[in-house]
């Protein structure tokens, strides 16, 4: 178990922790909205576009600072998931309608909700960790699938 | 307008956090999950990195400010409750994360790679989001 947090490149993940905590502290203090990403992705499906530009520039800034990461340090693009076909559409169906149903993902009730200290998102977390951990365990160690 | 400028700014350092911490890696993920495996502990300092900055700015915004510094109000989700939808969609969001080891955030920031797998997910998100919304109204 200790050998795993030898293994952790600390400067990076915490750098990295660091910036999407700024990144939610921002868009709160200066616009008074949650950076929550699938809450941004999905009101896009369900509302006007005149309501939604912000959202849309999020998204953009999104991607485009991963990719900016990539150029400015060089560091090589991350790989792929290794995962068959029907899993991995059945995986997109399964984050989507369960963080639709929830109202919310990992940085929306793992990060700014667990900033407002709201007992939902708390509960959230807790939960959406707890399956995937026992979903992983169930599938790759007791039914040894490739996932 | 500045506030346009705000959310892109926003973007951007979630997109870099996320890549510089190799939350983008759906292995790294998969590996923090795998706690009876192979374990990689590196997701828990990212959000733990994450946290110490969000929680005491949160807390002080919060009980400093009525309004945000651009905007008329904070947009705080009024659904206060603890129920069913929220524990079967946090069940199900993590069966689909473990699967794969993307959560929305990653998917959506792994676009830029141009990886074909990324945009199936993504596709099969939006359409699972769909699917609740219309069952919804």
């Amino acid at each position: 178990m200790l050998e795993a947090f030898q293994n952790v490149p600390y400067t990076s993940v915490l750098i990295g922790g660091a910036l999407i905590g700024i990144s939610s502290v921002l868009l709160f203090l200066f616009n008074g909205r949650i950076a929550g990403i699938c809450g941004m992705a999905f009101s896009l499906m369900a509302t006007s576009l005149d309501k939604n530009i912000w959202r849309i520039v999020f998204l953009i800034g999104l991607v485009g600072g991963s990719l900016l990461y990539h150029f400015l340090t060089g560091v090589e693009y991350p790989p792929a998931p290794n995962t068959s076909l029907p899993l991995l559409i059945l995986a997109g169906l399964l984050v989507g309608y369960g963080t639709s149903l929830g109202n919310g993902c990992t940085s929306g009730h793992g990060i700014s909700g667990l900033a407002r200290l709201s007992p939902r998102s708390l509960v959230a977390t807790l939960t959406f960790m707890g399956s995937a951990i026992m979903t992983l365990y169930i599938a790759k160690h007791l039914l040894g699938a490739a996932i | 307008m500045i506030k346009l400028f705000i959310a892109l700014l926003s973007g951007l350092l979630f997109g870099a956090g996320l890549a510089a911490s190799d939350m983008n890696n759906p292995e790294r993920v998969q590996g923090f999950l795998d706690l009876f495996g192979n374990w990689d502990p590196a997701l828990m300092f990212v959000m733990g990195g994450a946290l110490a900055i969000a929680v005491p700015c949160f807390q002080i915004i919060l009980s400093k400010r009525h309004t945000p510094l651009l905007a008329k109000r904070f947009y705080l989700p009024l659904n206060k409750a603890i129920d069913k939808d929220l524990i079967l969609g946090a069940i199900l969001f993590g069966m689909g994360w473990a699967i794969v080891g993307y959560c929305p955030g990653p998917a959506l920031a792994a676009i830029g790679y141009g990886y074909t797998d990324v945009f199936i997910f993504v596709a099969a998100m939006l359409i699972g989001a769909k699917a609740h919304q219309l069952q919804n109204k």
